[in-house]
């Protein structure tokens, strides 16, 4: 029997796949298609303080190898999630959570991470500076250093349980970024978001998204991720969750390789709703075909 | 909901652009008229969303419009081609409102989800009558269909090329019906919301991402809060939908 447990600083999982947030609502809609207590963890949907309804429709385009989305962090506000969502996905779920905390101010985050940190549901608070569909908010924290560094630093002081700090793919240099979450007292990094994308109705000459542009996700940004997480990897010393494009049992394998820890699937469970529970049954078999006995000595193997 | 290969056992031409493909597969998830199904399709990264025409155990119904390069390489489709389809999705039109005498209002590609409400009507010993509205004569499909279920059917078309000249609202009777059904093109069901005189139900179309609730990509905001195309539609109730 080959392992697949990994530990994201002290949080033990089973296995390394996790749900990206976003992809998996609060978990229950796919608790319908599977028994979800096969995933190592869960990323809950990104909450922000104030109920969001997000973006005008259309919020959805495809693209080749993946898909575009402005959905703008639609979420019924931490106050019911903390209350609401996640009591109810403990009632069927038993493995750990991840909140997914994004904001508009340092204030905001600060509180959210606090309400999701004192929780009793959450076991991992995960810093969303980096999504792109919001406008003076989200993403804007996630590419400067400085604001990065303070949001980080800010965030650890009310927090007890260990915090991912969210990177952004939009950035010249991820390396500084990520330097800047570890001299904030991150407890691990997650990359990375969407890339930034557009598409265009040829037909009416106007961009689909009403948002006009949109996060892509998809196995097209695989190699991007891979390349990112293993210039993170070399650069801090912090634990990575690695996720943009996974499908696979062997993408699984090939994040570890390039410095992940655990790993996280997107989009892929949009097109899929079995997408992650294939994969942790399908990783077994992958492992033993490449000779790994136990998944943590991959880690960065490629190194 | 489920997931299940379904084969393509006939895919025909109706008029043009318009197609009828019967698979056969598990079709247990189904549970009402004006649910969907998505369609996975080799080398589209998204499913297709496409509304149910007409089901029996073991055997699914549904005719598509061809809008791009998905339902393009669908119409290519010949028999014996295995699909993957995930089923029962959405909640459907509800039958308990529908009074004795409802009014079904289809527009040219909703008008399939019609046909399998109007055979559920019929059964509870309802007596429909349906309006199909198409742009031109030559995009006519189902009419035969709808009759052959015995119920009285008319034809509107924008050019007037065949039936009532003009949009399924100009065929549309100012009374005499117990509750409204439509599906079809969104300044369609505004109109038909704007003439109708009783209750209704109708049926929305959006861009989605997984077609099940997950990704939140279809939301839209009704007067009872936001809810998902996907999931709590297509089908909304006339009470609650904000133009």
């Amino acid at each position: 029997m080959v392992k697949t447990a990994v530990t994201l600083s002290g949080v033990r999982l089973d296995n390394p796949v996790i749900p990206a947030s976003g992809t998996f609502g609060f978990g229950y809609e796919f608790a319908q298609w599977y028994d979800i207590n096969c995933l190592g963890a869960i990323s809950v949907k990104g909450t922000t303080r104030e109920p969001r309804f997000g973006n005008p429709a259309p919020r959805i385009a495809e693209t080749p190898g993946g898909m575009l989305n402005a959905v703008g962090l639609q979420n019924p506000g931490i106050d019911k999630v903390v209350a609401e969502e996640l009591p109810k996905l403990r009632e069927i779920y038993h493995k750990p959570i991840l909140a997914n905390i994004s904001g508009f101010s340092l204030d905001e985050f600060v509180e959210c991470c606090a309400k999701a940190d004192a929780s009793p549901h959450t076991n991992i608070i995960e810093v969303n500076v980096s999504c792109p569909n919001v406008h003076h908010g989200g993403m804007s924290f996630g590419t400067d250093p400085n604001m990065v560094y303070n949001v980080t630093k800010s965030v650890k002081e009310v927090c007890k349980k260990p915090v991912y700090v969210k990177l952004s793919p939009n950035v010249t240099d991820i390396v500084s970024i990520a330097k800047a979450c570890e001299e904030g007292g991150a407890d691990g990094l997650s990359l990375i978001n969407t890339l930034m994308g557009m598409r265009l109705d040829i037909k009416k000459r106007k961009p689909i998204l009403a948002n006009l542009t949109g996060g892509l996700s998809g196995p097209a940004v695989f190699p991007v991720a891979v390349r990112m997480i293993w210039q993170v990897y070399e650069a801090v010393k912090l634990p990575i969750i690695g996720m943009g494009g996974v499908q696979t049992a062997e993408d699984v394998i090939e994040l570890m390789l390039a410095g992940a820890t655990a790993v996280q699937v997107g989009a892929a469970n949009l097109v899929n709703p079995y997408a992650c529970k294939e994969i942790i049954d399908n990783l077994p078999a992958v492992m033993e075909r490449l000779g790994i006995q136990d998944i943590t000595e991959i880690i960065g193997g490629a190194h | 909901m489920k997931r299940g290969l379904f084969t393509v056992e006939t895919n025909e031409q109706l008029a043009p652009g318009t197609f009828r493909m019967v698979l056969t597969g598990d079709t247990s998830a189904i549970t009402g008229p004006g649910q969907f199904v998505n369609i996975a399709l080799e080398g589209k990264f998204l499913r297709r969303p496409i509304s149910v025409c007409d089901w029996a155990e073991g055997s699914l119904t549904i005719i598509y419009k061809v809008v791009g390069k998905g339902t393009d390489q669908m119409s290519r489709m010949p028999a014996g081609t295995e699909l993957d389809i995930l089923t029962g999705l959405g909640n459907g039109y509800d039958l308990d409102k529908s009074g004795d005498t409802p009014l079904l209002i289809g527009g040219g590609a909703g008008i399939p989800p019609m046909f399998a409400l109007a055979k559920k009507l019929l059964a509870q010993g309802k007596k429909p009558a349906v309006i199909l509205g198409f742009n031109k004569a030559e995009e006519l499909f189902l009419e035969e269909a709808f009759q052959a279920l015995g119920m009285p059917v008319t034809v509107a078309t924008a050019d007037g090329s065949l039936g009532v000249k003009g949009f399924v609202t100009d065929a549309m009777p100012d009374g005499g019906y117990t509750h409204i059904y439509t599906c079809g093109p969104e300044p369609m069901l505004k109109a038909v919301y704007n003439k109708s005189v009783t209750s209704g139900q109708f049926s929305f179309e959006e861009r989605m991402g997984c077609g099940f609730g997950a990704c939140m990509g279809c939301t839209c905001k009704t007067k009872y809060g936001n809810k998902r195309i996907c999931r709590e539609g297509p089908v909304l109730e006339k009470e609650e939908i904000i133009w």
